[in-house]
């Protein structure tokens, strides 16, 4: 059986660059959605940290991240030592995106782990 | 590494209402928390890496309960418990803001190392430039990613295209390459330029010392880079101008060295 991809939401906590009632609505549709996510405080944060549990993430297939800007994410993850291989992540982009369109291939894909 | 915890409804637990799961959500990754949702079985591995794990009802493991009475805050409260326990450290005492290179655009020409007055860049030991240390950089000044030609330098927390890590247009890359140079703004450099500025205040501090003075001296010479977007909070913070000049002498050397190994 195919594995499902993970998925992986940023809260962004540190700053308000995401609009906050797009962050809000993303992650309620996701917890009342019933799949398995992992929800991160703030991927700068984690990325700076160098924390292994981005490396965990990168090294465990494919993913679908809702954080910001793609270049940023991939970025990120390659400043943490962790990076993503290409084609690996779909990333979608909370700062311009509104919630219906981000969850759409999120939870369309079934359920994740 | 950042505290993570488990909020496991898997077999065995009872699921929590929406809204308070989503609530307790909110509040932990307002507190830094890192939250793994678990709906299914949840190997050993992934329950040993977790600060605590989360659940109501009967979960196959141990675990801190979820009853109904017990509300989000008082959940928090336990988890800090545990963390001071555990000797893990708070996060977010700060915005996480530091430069982040796309490699994938990045020439290697050093230009950040040498103008980051702050030491936030090095050179690995593959000559390759590197973002060293990453607390030194200055909240909210994206200044190096703006002298860098290439537009391989990106704040992700930054409001403004493309420090953020926005796609590079065409525009970009033509306004990069147009870009006034930082030293043509100052007319020489702008380590000359503080240098000259410091020069010329010598005199005058030796008849009267005036350590406000001496600062807004260096804050003038730095209002022409204002287009940098640095904020008042570093021109404050700069180094003296002996500092700068020590500090770019090292970098500049630092850099050629690197680039001299990779010729």
């Amino acid at each position: 059986m195919e594995k499902q991809p993970r998925i992986l939401y940023c809260h962004c906590a540190y700053s308000k660059i995401i609009p906050p009632a797009v962050k809000s609505e993303v992650l309620e549709k996701l917890a009342c959605s019933g799949v398995s996510f992992e929800a991160l405080p703030d991927l700068c944060e984690m990325s700076a940290r160098r924390d292994p549990k981005l490396k965990e993430l990168a090294g465990s297939g494919s993913l679908k991240i809702l954080a910001c800007y793609p270049r940023a994410v991939q970025g990120l993850f390659l400043a943490a030592g962790s990076p993503l291989a290409e084609g690996q992540a779909e990333i979608l982009n909370m700062r311009t995106g509104t919630a219906e369109e981000l969850l759409l291939p999120v939870l369309a894909s079934g359920e994740a782990r | 590494m950042i505290p993570r915890v488990i909020l496991y409804e898997g077999p065995g637990s009872e699921p929590l209402p929406v809204a308070e799961r989503a609530g307790l959500l909110r509040l932990l990754l307002e507190r830094g928390y890192a939250v793994s949702c678990v709906r299914d079985s949840l190997p050993a591995e992934s329950r040993d890496s977790a600060m605590a794990v989360l659940a109501r009802g009967n979960a196959p493991f141990p675990s801190i309960d979820l009853t109904e009475d017990r509300s989000a805050e008082q959940t928090l409260a336990a988890l800090e418990a545990i963390r001071n326990q555990m000797q893990i450290s708070p996060v977010g005492a700060h915005k996480p803001w530091f430069p982040v290179i796309d490699f994938s655009r990045c020439t290697n020409c050093m230009q950040c190392l040498s103008f980051c007055l702050f030491d936030v860049y090095g050179v690995s030991t593959e000559g390759k430039i590197e973002v060293r240390n990453q607390n030194n950089c200055k909240t909210d000044c994206p200044a190096c990613s703006r002298v860098c030609p290439d537009v391989a330098i990106m704040f992700p927390k930054y409001q403004h295209s493309p420090i953020n890590g926005e796609q590079i247009s065409a525009d970009d890359v033509r306004r990069e390459a147009m870009k006034v140079d930082i030293s043509a703004l100052l007319g020489g450099d702008i380590y000359q330029a503080l240098r000259d500025r410091s020069a010329k205040a010598k005199s005058r501090f030796s008849k009267e010392r005036d350590d406000e003075r001496a600062l807004k001296e260096r804050q003038n010479c730095l209002l022409k880079l204002k287009d940098l977007d640095i904020p008042p909070e570093v021109l404050a913070s700069l180094p003296s101008p002996d500092e700068i000049r020590a500090k770019a002498e090292a970098a500049m050397a630092r850099a050629q060295e690197a680039m001299a190994t990779r010729k």
